[in-house]
C-alpha cells in the first residue's frame, strides 16, 4: 500500500513537473547534431504557440535504429504518435495498413484544412497513395545535385558549367591534364546513379509505375540507358575521371582535398560543404546524357517523411493534426529550409524564401528546388515505392562496386541485381499479401 | 567432497536466481527465435503465416549463404591465428623484460577497453584511403589502398581491427601462463645445451597449451560472434558481401531488412553451429593439449 502511495506521488510530482492541462505526443526522430537542435526547436516553438498540445522529440539514432526501434515499440504497443521514417522505408510503413494513420485521414478526421495542391508535387508525391492522398508528411527532403570546385575549374581554364555527362567528361580531361587527381565522386551512388538517373532521363527504375501501383512490381534498371551510363561510370573509373569513395557520402572527404573537383551529392550537403571546404564551390543540376533525352525531368527525393502512428487516442491525434498543420505552414517551412537546406514542402514558403532575397544571397541553395520543379511529374518521377528497399539498396551496391572494380561488365551485373532484388520483392509481397 | 542439505528445497532456492537468468535471458529468446524461424511475419507484426521450412529452403538455396560462412571462416581463423601469435610474441618479450615490466604490460592491456565499435572507427580513419595515414604510406611504398573497392583489404582491414582488440586478452593470458612455467625446466635445458629458440618450442608451448587451447576456443567464438560492431563501424560488410559474415548478415537482414523470419532462421544455424564448434573443439583438438 505504501508503495502505491509513493508510486502516486511521483505520477503526480512528475505531472507538475510539465505543463499540466496539455495533452502529450511524442516524436521519434533520427536528426543529430545542427538538425536535432533545429527538430528541438521547432518542437519547442509549437509548444509556444498554443497551450492544450505538447510535442516532445525524441532522438532515436540513425534512420534504420529509428524505424527499427518504432517498429519494435508498435509490437509492445509503446508506440510513439510520430516517428520519421526515411525514404526507402516507405513501402514497408505504406503496407503496414493496421499500424499507420494515414496524414490525409488524419487531417480530415481532426478538422484540420489540408491543402495538397499547396504542396510541391515532386516532394509529396513520393508520400502519397495511388488516388494521390498524403499518406506521410514530408519532413526532411532532398535531390541529388553537382557540386563543383570553382578554383579548380579557374586552374584548368574551365569557364563552361557542365550541365551534360558529356561534358562532364570532357572537362574532367580538362581538369586532369591541368594536373587535378580525379574528375568527380559520388554520394550514395544507387541513389544518384541509378534512381534519380532514371528519373532525369524519364526511364522506369520499377514496373507498375516505379512500385506505385502495387507490390507485384519488378526492378527494370538494367535497361539500355543505365547499363550505358555504368558502363562509362566503370571505364571512368579506370581512367580516373570518376573515383569511387564509398556506398553513403565518404566522397565528401575527396571533394574537401580537392583530389575530385566535382561531386554529386544530396542538397542538403550543402551546409557540410559550406563548414569544410576551404575553397571557393558552386552547385549546379544534376547532369544529363545530352540526345538520350529531349528535356531532363525532374529528380526524386531522398530524406524522410512523418508517419502517424495508430494506437493513440482522439486527443492525441488532435494534437499531431495541430502539429503537422504548425509545421507545413509558410512561416516554418521556409525558416527551416534556409537553416537546414533540406526542401521546402509548399510553394508558400518557396515563394517566401524568395521574398526573402534568401536565394540571391546564398548562390545554388535554389538549383535544388528549380531541378525538383523541372516539368510536370511522370510515372517514372514521381518516386520509388518498392518493399525491402533498404537491401535492393545494399545489392545495386554490391553490384556497382562489381563494376568499379572491373570483375564484372556493366550489363552482367546489373542484371544480376535486378535478378536478386526481384527476389527480395517477392519476399516481401508474400510477407504483406 | 559433497555438501549434503537437509531438505531438498534449499539448493533449489540458492540455485534459482542462476536459473532464473539463464531462463529469461537464453532459453526464452532461443525459443522465440526457434519458433520465428517457422513463420513468415510482416515488420509490424500484423500477419503471421506458418511456412515451414521455408524460411531455412531459401538460406540453403543461396549461394550467397554458402559465400558468407566462407568469408566467416576465412575471417575467424584469420583473427584467432593472428590474434594468438602476435599476443604470444608480445608476452614472450614482455615477460624477458625486467625495467619497465609493469608500465610495458600495462599499456599492451589497454586496447581490450576499448569499445568494439570505437576500434573499427579508429582503423577506419587510419585507412581511409584519402586522409588516413597508413593508406597514404602504403601509397608512399607502392601499394594502391582503398578497402571501398577491394574486398581482400577490406577483409584484412576487418582482421586488424578485430584481432587489435583482441591482442590483449590474449596476452594477457599468454602473460599468466609464460610465469607459471617453472624456471627450474627452462634453466636444465640451457643446462643441457638447448638453444633458446629450442627451448621455447620443446618446453615453454608444450606447457602453454591448455592456455592456447582456452584461448583459440575465445578467440574464434569472438570472432564468430562479437565483432560485429567493428565490421559494421569499418565496411558494413562490404564491398560487395566481401566483409559479410553470418552474425553481420543476421544483423543487416533482421534489423535492417526487417525480415524476422529468415534472420532467425540464420539465428538457428547458428546457434548449431556454435555446438558444433564446441564438440569438435573439445573431443577433438583438447586431447592434444596437455594439461601439466
Amino acid at each position: 500500500m505504501h508503495k502505491l502511495k509513493l508510486a502516486s506521488v511521483l505520477v503526480g510530482l512528475s505531472m507538475a513537473g510539465s505543463s499540466f492541462a496539455a495533452t502529450q505526443v511524442e516524436w521519434w526522430h533520427a536528426m543529430g547534431g545542427a538538425n536535432g537542435e533545429k527538430v528541438n526547436s521547432i518542437a519547442k516553438a509549437f509548444n509556444g504557440s498554443q497551450d492544450n498540445y505538447e510535442v516532445k522529440p525524441v532522438y532515436k539514432g540513425n534512420y534504420t535504429e529509428t524505424m527499427t526501434s518504432a517498429i519494435a515499440a508498435f509490437r509492445a504497443k509503446q508506440q510513439p504518435a510520430i516517428v520519421q521514417v526515411f525514404e526507402v522505408g516507405t513501402a514497408t510503413m505504406m503496407a503496414a495498413e493496421g499500424a499507420i494513420y494515414p496524414v490525409h485521414k488524419l487531417m480530415q478526421e481532426s478538422g484540420q484544412p489540408l491543402d495538397e495542391s499547396a504542396f510541391l508535387s515532386a516532394v509529396t508525391g513520393y508520400y502519397t497513395n495511388s488516388d494521390g492522398n498524403m499518406l506521410s508528411m514530408p519532413f526532411n527532403s532532398s535531390t541529388p545535385v553537382l557540386y563543383y570546385n570553382k578554383e579548380l575549374f579557374a586552374k584548368a581554364g574551365i569557364s563552361q558549367i557542365p550541365t551534360t555527362w558529356q561534358e562532364v567528361e570532357s572537362v574532367s580531361k580538362q581538369l586532369q591534364s591541368a594536373g587535378v587527381g580525379c574528375g568527380f565522386t559520388t554520394a550514395w551512388q544507387s541513389w544518384v546513379h541509378l534512381e534519380n538517373f532514371s528519373a532525369r532521363h524519364n526511364v522506369p527504375f520499377a514496373t507498375l509505375d516505379n512500385g506505385f501501383g502495387g507490390l507485384k512490381t519488378e526492378l527494370t534498371f538494367n535497361g539500355p540507358l543505365q547499363v550505358a551510363h555504368i558502363e562509362k561510370m566503370g571505364e571512368w573509373q579506370k581512367n580516373g575521371i570518376f573515383s569511387y569513395s564509398g556506398r553513403t557520402n565518404d566522397g565528401a572527404a575527396k571533394f574537401y582535398s580537392q583530389e575530385c573537383a566535382m561531386f554529386t551529392e544530396s542538397s542538403a550537403g550543402y551546409a557540410g560543404i559550406t563548414r569544410n571546404a576551404t575553397f571557393d564551390f558552386g552547385v549546379t543540376e544534376l547532369p544529363y546524357w545530352e540526345g538520350k533525352v529531349d528535356q531532363p525531368s525532374n529528380t526524386i527525393i531522398g530524406g524522410a517523411s512523418l508517419w502517424v502512428l495508430q494506437g493513440h487516442s482522439k486527443e492525441e491525434y488532435s494534437a499531431v493534426a495541430s502539429f503537422l498543420s504548425f509545421l507545413s505552414s509558410a512561416e516554418v517551412q521556409a525558416d527551416y529550409h534556409q537553416v537546414t537546406g533540406y526542401l521546402p514542402i509548399t510553394e508558400a514558403a518557396y515563394d517566401l524564401t524568395t521574398k526573402q532575397g534568401f536565394y540571391a544571397a546564398n548562390p545554388g541553395t535554389e538549383t535544388a528546388v528549380l531541378q525538383m520543379t523541372t516539368g510536370t511529374p511522370t510515372a517514372n518521377t514521381k518516386g520509388l515505392r518498392l518493399g525491402n528497399f533498404v537491401q535492393i539498396r545494399g545489392v545495386i551496391d554490391e553490384a556497382l562496386e562489381s563494376v568499379w572494380s572491373g570483375d564484372v561488365d556493366a550489363q552482367t551485373a546489373l542484371n544480376s541485381a535486378v535478378t536478386r532484388g526481384n527476389a527480395l520483392l517477392r519476399r516481401f509481397e508474400k510477407a504483406n499479401d | 567432497m559433497t555438501v549434503t542439505f537437509p531438505q531438498k528445497g534449499l539448493p533449489w532456492l540458492l540455485l534459482l536466481p542462476q536459473l532464473l537468468v539463464t531462463a529469461v535471458f537464453f532459453l526464452w529468446p532461443a525459443e522465440q527465435a526457434l519458433e520465428q524461424a517457422f513463420y513468415r511475419e510482416d515488420a509490424f507484426g500484423l500477419s503471421r503465416e506458418f511456412v515451414g521450412l521455408e524460411n531455412f529452403a531459401d538460406l540453403f538455396s543461396d549461394p550467397l549463404y554458402y559465400q558468407s560462412l566462407v568469408t566467416t571462416l576465412v575471417f575467424s581463423f584469420s583473427v584467432a591465428i593472428a590474434g594468438l601469435s602476435v599476443a604470444l610474441l608480445l608476452a614472450v618479450m614482455a615477460d624477458r623484460i625486467i625495467r619497465g615490466k609493469l608500465a610495458y604490460q600495462t599499456l599492451l592491456i589497454w586496447p581490450y577497453a576499448v569499445a568494439p565499435a570505437l576500434a573499427g572507427v579508429l582503423w577506419w580513419i587510419l585507412f581511409d584511403p584519402s586522409m588516413g595515414p597508413i593508406a597514404l604510406w602504403l601509397g608512399a611504398a607502392g601499394v594502391e589502398w582503398n578497402h571501398y573497392l577491394d574486398g581482400n583489404q577490406a577483409m584484412i582491414l576487418v582482421v586488424i581491427a578485430s584481432t587489435w582488440k583482441q591482442i590483449s586478452y590474449n596476452f594477457l593470458f599468454f602473460l599468466a601462463g609464460l610465469q607459471a612455467v617453472p624456471r627450474s625446466l627452462i634453466e636444465a635445458a640451457a643446462i643441457d645445451g638447448a638453444s633458446p629458440f629450442k627451448r621455447f618450442w620443446t618446453i615453454v608451448f608444450p606447457l602453454l597449451s591448455p592456455t592456447t587451447f582456452f584461448l583459440l576456443v575465445v578467440n574464434l567464438v569472438y570472432a564468430f560472434f562479437e565483432t560485429f560492431g567493428v565490421i559494421d563501424a569499418t565496411t558494413k560488410g562490404g564491398p560487395g558481401q566481401s566483409t559479410t559474415t553470418l552474425v553481420y548478415k543476421v544483423f543487416d537482414d533482421g534489423f535492417v531488412g526487417l525480415d524476422l523470419g529468415g534472420s532467425a532462421a540464420q539465428s538457428v544455424i547458428l546457434m548449431g553451429i556454435v555446438g558444433l564448434m564446441t564438440v569438435v573443439q573439445f573431443r577433438f583438438i583438447e586431447r592434444k593439449v596437455q594439461y601439466s
